[in-house]
Parts: structure tokens; sequence; C-alpha cells
């Protein structure tokens, strides 16, 4: 359990998706400019993200992992599919994706109408990729770990979206020289959060 | 159409050279950041990835654009994704028989080439509407301006980070403090916030040269 909580808690700030890795850094950009879109977009990670984890693990130590297809039969003990685990992963982040909007659109319509238009944009986010490339290189011990992972590292994605839409919509109001209006600040802007971000690396756990 | 377009008519070539700055895919139309930030802390793995992403680019651009009439409109984007993992995969499966201790350090970032914002943006907004040629050029001149980015980033956080360029020291070590001398490397340089502002800088030297690329 206390292992669990360490992992959550280090997903969420030490190792965040946004500064630590540069994930998702498409969709950050463009969809910051109002803190209501972003927490629409972040919420739709963070359920994407705790869903496709999960189920990537399974696929990854049943399947496609030296050895995983030991269950099948000890004729299949040697088989290595390690080298599909891109376009694997990348067609159950597409089919979850699909999966999670329609049942989304029918059992909690409201929430469908403020999430519709960014779920599908999250098959390409790179964050929900990502998240399921990390957890196979750190190979979690189990499926517990896994999600975990994958929760806290949507929460992380999460507060830095709010985060930077936020201070955009204060920096509006300011005076930036023009050739760093829109694009170049909030690169800047980033930049410094994710300064304020490496102070959380003092922790240890 | 009748008439034949010449192979590198001035549209063709504008195809190759605009990425490179007007239209370029990291300052202007805000596409693959992750990589081109994640990767930058040195030159070496830069271009590498610098290339690996032009390769994938450009073939994706062709394959797409020669399947464009019969991809329904419907599934277009699981198609793409397909075309491009699978790309992804044969760059992956090269990078480690070759270099195999840059793929080490590229890590998780070569499998996310296939979520590159680059890849998906040139083939809805490029190849889907356009013959393969013209669309190779499209890959390569993206591909290009990508890669000129990563490595002006790449140069100056490993010159300033690291005190050298390619792995090759290029601060005496007797300027170091730690032998007497006053210089000493800017660790910040390396950290992943360092890269972040350096794009911001680059931005805005860019720019400040071509106003018509300010946003208001």
């Amino acid at each position: 359990m206390e292992n669990l909580i360490n992992l959550f808690v280090k997903s969420i700030f030490i190792e965040n998706m946004v500064f630590a890795y540069f994930l998702g850094m498409c969709s950050y950009l463009a969809v910051s400019k109002s803190v209501k879109t972003a927490t629409g977009l972040g919420a739709a990670v963070i359920f994407v993200l705790a869903i496709t984890l999960p189920v990537n693990y399974l696929l990854e130590n049943y399947i496609l992992k030296e050895g995983a297809m030991a269950w099948l039969g000890p004729q299949f003990a040697d088989v290595d599919l390690s080298f599909l685990s891109f376009i694997m992963f990348i067609a159950v982040i597409a089919s979850m994706v699909q999966l999670v909007e329609m049942i989304v659109e029918k059992f909690a319509p409201v929430l469908y109408t403020q999430l519709g238009i960014f779920l599908p944009l999250i098959a390409v986010n790179c964050a929900i990729l990502g998240g399921s490339l990390f957890m196979q290189q750190k190979a979690f011990n189990n499926i517990a770990e896994a999600t975990t992972y994958g929760l806290g590292s949507g929460i992380g994605w999460f507060l830095a979206i709010v985060g930077i839409a936020a201070i955009r919509e204060k920096i509006k109001y300011s005076q930036v020289p023009a050739p760093l209006r829109g694009l170049g600040i909030t690169f800047i802007v980033t930049g410094l959060m994710g300064l304020a971000f490496m102070g959380f690396m003092g922790i240890k756990l | 159409m009748s008439e034949k377009e010449a192979l590198f008519s001035k549209k063709n070539l504008g195809l190759l050279s605009n990425p490179l700055n007007s239209d370029n895919p990291i300052t202007v139309q805000v596409l693959g950041i992750c990589s081109a930030l994640a990767v930058t802390a040195q030159l070496k793995p830069a271009i590498v990835m610098a290339i690996a992403v032009t390769a994938v680019v450009a073939f994706a651009n062709v394959i797409i654009s020669l399947l464009r009439n019969t991809i329904p409109n419907r599934i277009r984007i699981i198609v793409q994704l397909v075309v491009i993992a699978a790309l992804v995969i044969l760059v992956d499966q090269v990078l480690k028989a070759f270099v195999y201790d840059v793929s080490k350090q590229l890590s998780v970032f070569v499998g996310l080439i296939i979520t590159n914002c680059i890849l998906m943006g040139r083939l809805e907004a490029f190849a889907l509407g356009n013959k393969p040629w013209p669309s190779l050029l499209d890959g390569i001149g993206n591909g290009a301006g990508y890669g000129a980015i990563l490595v002006i980033i790449g140069f100056f956080r490993e010159l300033l980070g690291s005190g050298s360029l390619f792995g090759y020291k290029l601060i005496p070590e007797s300027w170091y403090i730690a032998n007497g001398g006053f210089y000493s490397n800017n660790g910040m340089m390396i950290l992943p916030p360092m890269a972040l502002i350096t794009v911001g800088v680059i931005i805005w030297v860019q720019r400040s040269k071509n106003r018509k690329l300010i946003e208001d």
C-alpha cells in the first residue's frame, strides 16, 4: 500500500508527464487558452490513461513479453513478440478511446457533451502512448501499480494544463513583447513552471 | 491534367523550403513539440531523432498519398496510425541494430514518433489531398524543418550544459573552477525546463525577424 502511494505521488509531481517528459505538449499548447476547455481535456486524459494502462499491462505481460505466452502451453514459452508492442498499444488506445466515447455517450450524456470534442483527439495524445511505453520500461510488478501509475500521470497532466490555462488567461492583460506573444511566452512560462516543479525532486520516496 | 508539371517546379521547391522557416512545423505549426524537447540535451540523439522522423514522415506521406483514393474517410485515422506504427517499428529495429547506445538514450521517444503530431498533421493536411511526389517533398521538407530546430536546441543545450559537442569536449579542462580556472558548466541547460525556454527564445528570435508570424 505504501508503495502504491509513493508511486502515485511520484507520478503526479516528480515525474510529471508535461514538465519532466514533455508528453502531450501538442494538445497542452493548443487547448490551454481557457480554463474550462483545459479542465475538460484534462479530465478526459485522466480517464483514458487510467483505463488503457491496466489493459496494456495485461497485454504486455500475457502476450507480448518474451516468454509471456507460456500460459498457452510449453511450446509457446520462447515466443518474443515485443517488437509488436508499438502497434498493439496504439491499437488498444485507439479502440479504448472509441469504447470510452460510446460508454460515456450512453451513460453520462452531460459529461459527453462536455468532453465530446476532446475524446477522439486523445487517441493521438502522446501522453497516453507515453504512459504505456513507460509502463513497459519500468516493468511494474502487478496491475495495481500500473493502474496507480496511469491515474497519477493523468492527474499530473491535468494539473499542468489547468495551471497553464489559468496563467494564459491572466497573461492576456499584460504587455508581452510582440514577437513573444502567444506561443513564445507560453513556452517560457511552461519552462518556469517546470523549474518550480523540479523543487519536488528533493522529496525522497 | 494534360500538361506535366516539372519535378522541381517552383511550387515543389517551396514545399521543401517553406517548412525551414515561414512554415516551420515546430515554431509555427506547433506540431511535434514533445520529442523536440526531450531528446535535445545532446546533439547526437537530436540528429538521430531528426533523421528518424524525416524518414517516417516522408514514407508515411508517400504511402498515404498512394492510398488516398482507396481509404474510406471514416476509418482514415486508424489506417494512418497503422501505416505510421509499422514504419516506426522498422525505424526502431534499425536503430537498435546499428546505433544501440543512441536508441537506449532515446528510450520511449522512438515509439512516441507514432503519436508525433507532425505525422498526423502532415498526413491530414497534405498527403490526403496530393500526389505522391509533392507529398514526398512535403514530408522531407517538414522533417528537415523539424530537424533544423532540433539541431539548434541540441547545439546550445550541449555546448552550454556540458561544454561539448557530439561528446567532444570543447571547453579546455584548465578553464574549469575545479582545475583553478574561472568556468563552470550551466547544469540547468541539461534539465528539461531549459529546453522549453530555449524554444521560447528561438520563437522570439524568429518572429522578430519575420514579423508576419506575430500573433495578436
